[in-house]
């Protein structure tokens, strides 16, 4: 269970369809939080740095990781080798690629040969079609493309891309449950991990990802940050053995 | 040796890993730490990390260019310095590996392969996550971890055709593979002992107290 953790300003922030977003807390508080929780893994992305043309800020990097004591993947407007080495340098375990690797799919080939493939993360944000047909998007959903998830999964996976992460913008933030068709559909095309991403609400909606759709690891925002209806703001993590497979562990 | 001396020890920064997490991980362990990619330090060096991330040959070939092989070599085989490779780190300590298809450090008897999986739905590859690691026998690495306690793995490929003195741990991921390796003064861990909480801290912690 990956908790995803969004930045804007300096501060944490939880959107719905990737829209209107509440303030969430301190990124570092968070992070302490996540720690006695003994949280798998974390995802942390600056929702902002690719439209206003930069890439997550180092000293966030630092010090959340120096503080982490589980791994954390970043993403946020990367897109050169060095702002991965610099990034990686001040203490990510994993980068996260979004627009990118849409925009430049033989960058996440060079960062795989120069990284490992263990290292590249590609995000992808889909939204399902009026004819129920799914494309990837990008610039916070704004921006769609002709590309669709299973194929471009597929292409990720060609250049060196270690795991995908699979957001669907429609459940973003309703805790409605995970698009089960559009996380299947991309695991069946790949053979590098798939994380679902966008509309869990309980453990029982991570158990059908995991279990129905393939999903080797489930993320989720809402659900470790909202507490009740009137989502109240309470950072929580469900005990790991209430899933029948802990985590994402790859073990039996 | 006075105790200060004992729990000095040189990090190698290989070019492309993540070393922060690290140090403070062996700092919060009493280690006085010291990150460098000079060959100088590693000859004075008395004991060892090699850390994580990264690419197999890319690596490799970095440390060939400034004579960090022959550095590490000296102070593993001839001096008898204690070494911890972490991850990719303990892969570099191999005979050679598929990831670019080079030759490694050579300082144990062993190859790195990719991960062949059969279920491929189910397995998919890197292994990513967390899982168990098996203790075959007394460890020193090992010493009072339980046996039940996970740790977090990031990989696509793994040591095999590793001689059965030198493995210490394996893991089962659609099959068994050796995920920590030790013998006299080398000892490997696949995971990462930086983000393995507290599982992690107490086989760091192993590791300076040596």
């Amino acid at each position: 269970m990956i908790p995803v953790l969004l930045l804007r300003n300096g501060g944490l922030v939880k959107t719905t369809r990737f829209g209107a977003a509440a303030y969430v807390g301190d990124p570092l508080n968070a992070v302490r939080i996540f720690n006695n929780f003994r949280a798998d893994e974390l995802v942390l992305l600056d929702v902002d740095a690719t439209r206003e043309g930069r890439t997550i800020p180092l000293e966030v990097v630092r010090s959340l990781s120096e503080e982490a004591r589980m791994p954390i993947s970043f993403g946020g407007g990367i897109g050169t080798i060095e702002q991965i080495r610099s990034i990686i340098a001040a203490g990510a375990e994993r980068v996260v690629l979004g627009s990118a690797a849409l925009e430049r799919p033989s960058f996440v080939a060079e960062a795989a040969s120069t990284f490992g493939s263990s290292t590249i993360v590609v995000c992808m944000d889909v939204r399902r079609e009026v004819f129920g047909r799914y494309r990837v998007t990008h610039l916070n959903g704004t921006k769609r493309t002709d590309h669709g998830p299973a194929d471009f999964g597929k292409r990720m996976e060609e250049c060196g891309a270690g795991e995908l992460i699979v957001q669907s913008v429609d459940r973003d933030g309703t805790m409605s449950g995970y698009d089960l068709e559009l996380v299947e559909a991309v695991s069946r095309s790949v053979t590098i991990p798939v994380v679902a991403l966008g509309g869990a609400g309980s453990v029982d909606d991570m158990r059908k990802a995991h279990e129905s759709s393939h999903a080797s690891a489930v993320a989720a925002g809402s659900m470790f940050v909202f507490h009740g209806s009137r989502r109240g703001v309470l950072i929580s993590y469900p005990d790991p053995r209430t899933l029948a497979n802990p985590g994402r562990s790859g073990g039996d | 040796m006075s105790s200060s001396a004992s729990h000095a020890i040189t990090i190698v920064d290989c070019g492309t890993g993540n070393l922060h997490s690290l140090q403070r991980q062996l700092r919060n362990s009493h280690a006085d730490t010291t990150v460098t990619k000079d060959p100088a330090s590693v000859r004075s060096a008395t004991k060892l990390v090699l850390p994580g991330v990264g690419h197999f040959g890319t690596a490799m070939e970095r440390m060939r260019a400034t004579g960090m092989v022959e550095a590490i070599r000296e102070a593993v085989l001839e001096r008898g310095v204690p070494v911890l490779g972490v991850c990719l780190g303990m892969q570099l300590m191999a005979r050679k590996s598929a990831e670019g298809d080079c030759e490694g450090l050579g300082l144990v008897d062993a190859e790195v392969v990719r991960f062949s999986v059969k279920d491929s739905l189910r397995y998919k590859v890197p292994h990513v996550g967390w899982n168990r690691i098996r203790v075959r026998r007394q460890s020193r690495l090992f010493d009072g971890i339980a046996e039940d306690a996970e740790f977090y793995f990031v990989h696509s490929f793994h040591f095999a055709a590793v001689d059965e003195a030198i493995a210490v741990g394996d893991s089962r991921y659609d099959y068994e593979f050796t995920s920590a390796i030790e013998h006299g003064n080398i000892f490997g861990i696949q995971a990462h002992p930086e983000k393995s909480h507290d599982a992690g801290s107490k086989l760091l912690e192993n590791f300076v107290g040596l």
